[in-house]
């Protein structure tokens, strides 16, 4: 059992070691994406006009391949994770950004009505009504986002074995190592499933008020990451 | 007091959504904004709490101008009910109705014990304070509204259509609900309806609009129904306003029969006396007085009436406590043509035709109940 997970040590890690490093190439930049996502999101609802440049440069930002981003990224960046993670990071805000205008737009107008009536002042609209509300399309948004930053991840092995996982396929493949090749394979399957049942989770916790079986609905589509 | 001085609103687009309006708004009672569709009435409700700002013309509250205050100042003091209540739908019941209390600081547990006072107020159950809006029927969310908009005790409650999307039988319990809890608290209530049955059922002052945003006619219900300014409020009030106007008229002084009245266990000379009381058929009552129903007094078994064959008295109403236009219901749908009045207890204290009902009807035309000192009954 134990021989399954040996690595080898030109590979540099435990294979535990490597499921972190995968866990935080893939994470940090989803993160990131979130947070300069909010703000745009925010300026996008507040000015509806923003809202359809801002698609449309983040549409054609999403249609570059990865391998192409990073290649480019190589030059200033070199052969380091902040080469992977990046392309990475704006992947994840393009994915997040309609999600989060859309959350936002959803908020029924007489909820906003009721909310300025009470003497909600715009920073307590925002953060106290329309975050709240959109928070499941938020968290489908997230859900896209880590599962396609996960799976994007291993093509770092081919800018100097910056692909954590990604790395084993890489190595089983030179050296003619199927073991590496199937374990690279299903650990990131295994990983991505993983994460994705975490944010499922975290959705049902941070929304006791959602009608009962209506998550369902807002079940990401994969298929705009799917090609990478 | 609010009052509205020559008030205009020109949206950007050029939509004159309210023209020169000018109105008082009595403190402590309710004053009903009703019109058609599109008549600048939420317009009109919105430039109260400066959701929506005058193009020219001033509000006043208690004599000074609202633009003197900061906003959210101005809109915590003012309570605000819309259709669909839009409650928070991420927020439990009783942080729903907590909500205004928190914005002003009052502190978690005062805030949510205030919460629990006004579901009771608003006749919400206990036990629905952990829900969330989506677990609520439509009626149940439109009185977490009203409890919400009254968290703060503000003296101020505007209201939009806020019944117009429930159930018929719904709206009238809530109506009902808005009546007494107006008694307790006695807030000025600005009220916005299409609806001018609600209008006249709720307002003690009804604002009727026209379109393009113009005042037509600011009177109390009666003297609307009575007296419409022109066409337009006649055709507004509809068909059966004569009808309707007899909800401002009292049952008190109608002259009721008692000796048509038989107990199931009378005798053959009480039957035979009541008989001769003027009325076609007698009404029989249990032992402790309550309608049974009417009978034929040639058919009428002395000692033991067969209380089965007798024909359904109806809905009575309350001698006084309800309106002639109840008891000239209540007369319609008797299959005798008589209603039958009962007291608070639910036993009967007399009967009436509708030919007598019709004698008082004119007698209030008359001017003996006058639209100026009429009080409203219940209908
Ligand atoms: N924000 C707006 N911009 C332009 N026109 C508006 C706006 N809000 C309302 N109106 C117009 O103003 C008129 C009055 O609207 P409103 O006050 O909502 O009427 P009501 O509440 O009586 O139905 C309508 O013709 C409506 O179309
Ligand atoms: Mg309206």
């Amino acid at each position: 059992m134990n021989d399954l997970f040996d690595m080898p040590s030109y590979l540099e890690h435990s294979f535990l070691g490597l499921v972190g490093l995968h866990l935080r190439e893939a994470l940090v930049p989803v993160l990131a994406g979130l947070v300069l996502a909010l703000p745009l999101a925010q300026l996008c609802v507040r000015f509806r006009w923003l809202y359809p440049p801002v698609l449309w440069v983040t549409t054609v930002l999403y249609a570059i391949p990865s391998l192409a981003f990073f290649v480019v990224l190589i030059d200033y960046t070199g052969l380091s994770e902040l080469t992977v993670m990046i392309p990475l990071a704006v992947y994840s805000l393009v994915v997040l950004v309609p999600a989060i205008v859309d959350g936002v737009r959803s908020v029924p107008q007489e909820t906003l009505a009721a909310a300025t009536a009470m003497g909600l002042g715009p920073v307590r609209r925002y953060l106290q009504v329309q975050l709240p509300i959109a928070a499941p399309a938020i968290l489908a948004g997230l859900r896209v986002a880590a599962v396609s930053s996960i799976s994007l991840v291993s093509v770092g092995m081919l800018i100097g074995n910056e692909g954590a996982l990604g790395n084993m396929l890489d190595a089983g493949l030179k050296y003619n190592q199927p073991r590496l090749v199937w374990l690279s394979v299903i650990s990131t399957a295994v990983l991505a499933i993983l994460v994705d049942a975490l944010l499922i989770v975290l959705r049902v916790w941070v929304t006791p008020w959602m009608p009962r079986g209506a998550g369902r609905g807002t079940r990401p589509v994969l298929a705009k990451g799917a090609a990478r | 007091m609010i009052r509205i001085d020559s008030v205009t609103k020109r949206y950007p687009d050029g939509t004159v959504a309210v023209d020169r309006l000018s109105l008082e708004i009595p403190d402590r009672s309710i004053t009903v904004l009703v019109g058609p569709s599109g008549c600048g009435k939420t317009t009109t409700l919105r430039m109260i709490n400066r959701m929506v700002e005058p193009s020219e013309g001033t509000i006043l509250l208690d004599g000074v101008d609202i633009q003197q205050q900061p906003v959210n100042t101005l809109r915590r003091s003012m309570g605000y009910v819309i259709q669909n209540a839009g409650l928070f739908q991420h927020r439990t019941i009783l942080d729903n109705i907590a909500t205004v209390p928190r914005l002003l600081g009052w502190g978690k547990e005062k805030s949510r014990a205030r919460a629990r006072e006004l579901m009771e107020r608003v006749g919400l159950d206990g036990s629905l304070a952990k829900r969330y809006p989506y677990q609520l029927s439509g009626g149940q969310q439109q009185r977490v509204g009203v409890a919400r908009a009254l968290a703060a005790d503000p003296p101020v409650l505007l209201m939009d259509e806020p019944f117009s999307a429930v159930d018929p039988v719904v709206r009238k319990g809530l109506q009902d609900e808005l009546l007494r809890i107006q008694e307790e608290l006695g807030k000025t209530i600005v009220f916005v309806t299409h609806d001018i049955d609600e209008a006249v059922k709720l307002g003690t002052m009804v604002a009727v609009m026209r379109t393009g945003g113009h005042l037509a006619q600011f009177a109390p219900p009666a003297e609307l129904l009575t007296d419409p300014a022109d066409a337009f409020v006649e055709d507004f009030l509809g068909a059966d306003r004569g009808i309707r106007r007899l909800s401002f008229f009292s049952s008190a002084g109608l002259d009721l029969l008692i000796g048509p009245i038989v107990a199931v266990d009378a005798s053959a000379e009480q039957i035979a006396a009541a008989g001769r009381a003027g009325a076609p058929y007698l009404l029989v009552v249990d032992t402790d007085g309550r309608p049974v129903g009417w009978g034929d007094p040639a058919e009428l078994a002395a000692g033991a009436i067969d209380t089965d064959g007798l024909l359904s008295h109806g809905r009575p109403f309350t001698a006084g406590g309800d309106s002639l236009r109840a008891a000239l219901d209540c007369a319609v749908l008797s299959p005798t043509g008589w209603a039958v009045a009962v007291d608070g207890e639910g036993r009967a204290t007399g009967v009436v035709s509708q030919t007598s009902i019709g004698e008082a009807i004119r007698g209030a035309h008359a001017g003996r109940a006058t639209a100026g000192t009429a009080q409203k009954v219940a209908p």
